[in-house]
C-alpha cells in the first residue's frame, strides 16, 4: 500500500486516494478499488483482488469430478445452477454420453430461472446503488417465488446443486410445471412495474445515460461478455453461438444493443428477463418422458487429454478447461470466470467520471466478487 | 370566528408570574418554561416522525416495518433511542475533539432556533419578529455549518466529500428556498409569521396567488427537501457512495442528534410550508358557502396545523423513497440552470400579479 502510494507520487495537485473497499456497501462484496480522485472525479482506479480468494482451481486437483460440480456453485453464486452445468456437460462430453431430452429441458428451465432470479437481484442492487432504496424490496420479494420452485424441486435455494454428471440429482417435483407457469403469469405482470419504478424515471435516466461508455472495440479487448458486452454489440451469447442443453431446440433473440453505456446494460438485462421467460414458456409444457439420469460409472475417469466448455452464465462466458491424465481427480483445472473480464473494464470505464458515476457503473456491470478471485 | 386565541393563555401565564416576582425573574422563567416545553416538543416530534418514517417506508417497500416492541411497534424508537444512549462514543484517533464534539450540536442548536419562529396555532409561538421568515432562513442555514464541521474533523475523507457536498448543496439550495419565500412576501406584504397566516384568512396563498403561488409552493418542496438533505438529494450521506457522508464516525448518541435533526429539519420545512403556503393554522374556508367554513372553524387550529405539515412531510417522504439518487453535478445544475431562473422570472410574475391585482 505504501509502495503504491509513493510510485503513484501525487504528481498532479489536488489528488488524493479513497480506498473503496474492501467493506464499502456498493462493491456488493470484498472488492477493494484504490481510486484517485481529484475533488469528486475518479481519475484512474486499480482493483484490488484476493480478498475472498479461496484457491478453488487448485482444491479441484484433489477433488474428484462429481465433487468439482460443488465448487463451482461457489464461484458465481447467482448462477450457480449455470456453473454446474458447465462441468457437467464437460464431463459428459469427454465421456461420449448422451443424456436425454428430458434433462436437457429441465436444465434449460433451471439455468433460465437462474437467469431471472439473478437479473432481479441485480435490478434491485442496481436502484440501490443509486439510491432508490424501495426497488431492493420489489426485486427481492419476486425472487423469493423463484427461489421456492427451487426449494422444492432441487431442495437447495441459492446453491441448487441439482446437476450431476450424466443428468440430475432427482426428477423434478410434481408441481415444478404448474409452479413455473403460475411464475411467469405473475412475473409478466410485475416486470412492466420494474420499469415504471425505475427505468422511465427521469434522474435514474441521467445517472445512467452516457455514464461508463464502452465501445464494441473494447469490449472485445477486454473480454466483456454477457449482457454487459452485448450492450456495447459484442455478439458473445454462447447459447446462440454453441447451443447446449436444450438451446438448439428454442427461438430466442440475442439481446443485442450499440450504445455502450449504463442504461444500455440495464435495458439489455431487463429485456433478458423477458427473453428467458419467452424461453421456459416454450419449454415448460413440452418436457418429454424419460429417465432423469444416465447410469454412469461410481467412479469417473477422464480420458487423458484436454477439454474446454462454455456456458452463458448470467453475467457473461463461464468456461471450464479441464486437463486429465486419465486419473480420477483432474490434472490441472481453471475457470474463465466472466465478473474477472468484466472488471477489468471498469478503470477504462470510469476514467473521468464522478464517484457516483463509478457506483452506477459498478452495478451495471453487476460484479459478483467470490467470481473474481475464484 | 370559533378561534382560540392562545394569548390569552400566555398572557394569564405571564400575569400570574410577574405578579410573584420581578420583571427580570419573570423573564428568565418563562424562557426556562418555554425551553422545556419545545424540548418536550421537539423529543416527541421526533419519536412520532422517526415511527411514521419507518412505517411508511415499509409500505412503501411491500413491508410491515417495525411490528415487535408494543403495539405495531409503537415503542420501537423508544427502544432505539435507549439503545443509542447506551451505545459507546467512539473518539476517533487524530480528529480534531472540540469541532467533532460541537458538530451534532450545531446542527440541533439550528433547528431548536428556527422551531421557535414556527406559528403552531393563535398566539402560540415563542418569537414573532416583524421580519419571521429572514430570521428562519437565516437560522435554519447554520445547521450547515454543523455539517461541514464533522465532515472536516472526523478526519475521514468520506465524511470530508460529504461534507463538500453538502456545503455546495445547501448554499445553492438556499437561494431557492429563498426566493420562494419571498415570493409569497411580496404577494403578503409582510415578513411576520403571524401576519402571513392572518392574511390568508379569505384563502390559502396557494389559491389566492394562483400561478405564481403554485409554482413558488413546487420550488419550495423541492428545494427544501434539498436543504434539509433528504433523498432524492441526500448527497451528503449517500449511502452507496460515502458508506454515511459526513457522519460516518459518529456513534451513540452524537449520531441519534444528526438523525434527530434531519427529521425536526424536515418538520421545519414542512411546517414553514404549511405556514406560507397551506394557510398554517387556518382552516379552509371557501367564500360563499357559509355553513362549510362554520363546520371548518370547529377543527381546532392546532389541529389544521398538524394535518397540513403532516401532508407536507407525507409528501416528502414519499418523494424520498421512490426516487434514486442525483449526482452532484446533476444536483447543481438543477438549482443554477432551471430552478433559479425560474424563481426570478416567478417573483417578477408575483410582483405584476399583485401590482395589477390579479389575484384573488
Amino acid at each position: 500500500m505504501e509502495d503504491i502510494l509513493l510510485k503513484n507520487k501525487l504528481d498532479k495537485e489536488q489528488e488524493y486516494f479513497i480506498n473503496m473497499g474492501p467493506q464499502h456497501p456498493s462493491t456488493h462484496g470484498v472488492l477493494r478499488l484504490l481510486v484517485n480522485l481529484q475533488g469528486e472525479t475518479v481519475k484512474d482506479l486499480k482493483p484490488y483482488c484476493g480478498y475472498i480468494h479461496r484457491g478453488i482451481e487448485k482444491m479441484c486437483e484433489r477433488y474428484t469430478y462429481s465433487q468439482i460440480i460443488h465448487l463451482t456453485d461457489r464461484l458465481d453464486y447467482m448462477s450457480a445452477h449455470i456453473n454446474n452445468e458447465a462441468v457437467c456437460l464437460l464431463v459428459e462430453n469427454a465421456l461420449q454420453i448422451e443424456v436425454s431430452d428430458r434433462v436437457k429441458y429441465i436444465r434449460t428451465i433451471i439455468d433460465e430461472l437462474t437467469r431471472i432470479a439473478s437479473h432481479q437481484l441485480w435490478w434491485a442492487a442496481a436502484g440501490m446503488d443509486l439510491g432508490a432504496l424501495t426497488t431492493f424490496f420489489y426485486g427481492l420479494r419476486d425472487r423469493e417465488k423463484i427461489l421456492d420452485i427451487f426449494e422444492e424441486t432441487c431442495g437447495g435455494r441459492l446453491l441448487v446443486s441439482y446437476n450431476c454428471p450424466g443428468g440430475l440429482m432427482y426428477d423434478i417435483h410434481p408441481n415444478f410445471q404448474k409452479k413455473v407457469k403460475e411464475f411467469l403469469i405473475y412475473f409478466k405482470k410485475k416486470l412492466p412495474e420494474y420499469d415504471q419504478l425505475l427505468s422511465g424515471n427521469v434522474i435514474f435516466v441521467q445517472r445512467m445515460k452516457n455514464v461508463g461508455l464502452l465501445t464494441k472495440e473494447k469490449a472485445i479487448s477486454f473480454g466483456v461478455t454477457g449482457p454487459s458486452g452485448r450492450a456495447s454489440g459484442f455478439s458473445s451469447d454462447i447459447r446462440k453461438k454453441e447451443p447446449y442443453s436444450a438451446y438448439g431446440n428454442v427461438k430466442f433473440k440475442e439481446i443485442l444493443r450499440e450504445e455502450g453505456d449504463s442504461l444500455a446494460r440495464y435495458k439489455c438485462r431487463i429485456d433478458e428477463m423477458w427473453e428467458s421467460m419467452n424461453i421456459i414458456e416454450q419449454l415448460i409444457d413440452n418436457i418429454p418422458d424419460g429417465s432423469y439420469f444416465t447410469k454412469m460409472k461410481p467412479i469417473i475417469k477422464l480420458p487423458e487429454g484436454e477439454y474446454y466448455q462454455r456456458v452463458e452464465a448470467c453475467r457473461g462466458e463461464f468456461g471450464v478447461y479441464i486437463s486429465s491424465k486419465g486419473e480420477k481427480n483432474p490434472y490441472r483445472v481453471k475457470f474463465r470466470s466472466p465478473n474477472f473480464f468484466n472488471l477489468s473494464a471498469l478503470d477504462h470505464m470510469s476514467r473521468n467520471q464522478k464517484i457516483a458515476d463509478l457506483v452506477a457503473i459498478m452495478s451495471s456491470l453487476d460484479l459478483v466478487i467470490p467470481d473474481i478471485d475464484r | 370566528m370559533f378561534l382560540y386565541d392562545f394569548s390569552e393563555l400566555t398572557s394569564s401565564i405571564h400575569n400570574s408570574i410577574s405578579s410573584v416576582m420581578s420583571p427580570l425573574a419573570t423573564t428568565v422563567v418563562e424562557m426556562v418554561i418555554a425551553g422545556i416545553v419545545f424540548l418536550l416538543f421537539y423529543a416527541l416530534v421526533g419519536l412520532i416522525l422517526v415511527y411514521a418514517e419507518r412505517k411508511i417506508c415499509a409500505f412503501f417497500q411491500c413491508r410491515l416495518g417495525p411490528m415487535r416492541v408494543g403495539k405495531w411497534g409503537l415503542m420501537q424508537t423508544i427502544a432505539d433511542f435507549i439503545k443509542l444512549l447506551m451505545k459507546e462514543l467512539i473518539m476517533i484517533k487524530n480528529a480534531d475533539k472540540l469541532l467533532f464534539n460541537l458538530a451534532p450540536f450545531i446542527v440541533i442548536i439550528a433547528s431548536f432556533l428556527a422551531i421557535g419562529a414556527i406559528p403552531f396555532a393563535k398566539g402560540l409561538h415563542a418569537l414573532d419578529f416583524d421580519i419571521g421568515v429572514l430570521y428562519v432562513m437565516a437560522v435554519s442555514s447554520i445547521g450547515v455549518l454543523g455539517i461541514l464541521l464533522a465532515g472536516w474533523s472526523s478526519n475521514n475523507k468520506y465524511s470530508l466529500i460529504g461534507a463538500m457536498r453538502s456545503g455546495a448543496q445547501v448554499v445553492s439550495y438556499e437561494l431557492s428556498v429563498g426566493l420562494s419565500l419571498m415570493t409569497i412576501v411580496v404577494l403578503a406584504g409582510t415578513m411576520q409569521f403571524s401576519e402571513i397566516v392572518e392574511a390568508q384568512n379569505t384563502g390559502w396563498f396557494i389559491f389566492k396567488g394562483h400561478i405564481p403561488a403554485l409554482i413558488a409552493f413546487v420550488i419550495f418542496i423541492i428545494s427544501s427537501t434539498a436543504e434539509t438533505n433528504r433523498g432524492p438529494f441526500d448527497l451528503a450521506e449517500a449511502e452507496s457512495e460515502l458508506t454515511a457522508g459526513f457522519h460516518t464516525e459518529y456513534s451513540g448518541i452524537k449520531f441519534a442528534l444528526f438523525f434527530l435533526g434531519e427529521y425536526m429539519n424536515m418538520f421545519i420545512v414542512a411546517s414553514i410550508a404549511a405556514t406560507v403556503f397551506l394557510g398554517g393554522w387556518m382552516p379552509l374556508h371557501i367564500v360563499g358557502l357559509d355553513s362549510f367554513n362554520m363546520i371548518m372553524d370547529y377543527i381546532p387550529p392546532f389541529i389544521w396545523f398538524i394535518s397540513k405539515t403532516a401532508i407536507i412531510i407525507f409528501i416528502m417522504m414519499w418523494i424520498k423513497w421512490t426516487f434514486p439518487r442525483l449526482r452532484i453535478d446533476q444536483l447543481l445544475t438543477l438549482e443554477w440552470k432551471y430552478l433559479l431562473p425560474i424563481n426570478l422570472v416567478n417573483i417578477t410574475l408575483m410582483a405584476l400579479c399583485v401590482l395589477n391585482q390579479w389575484h384573488f
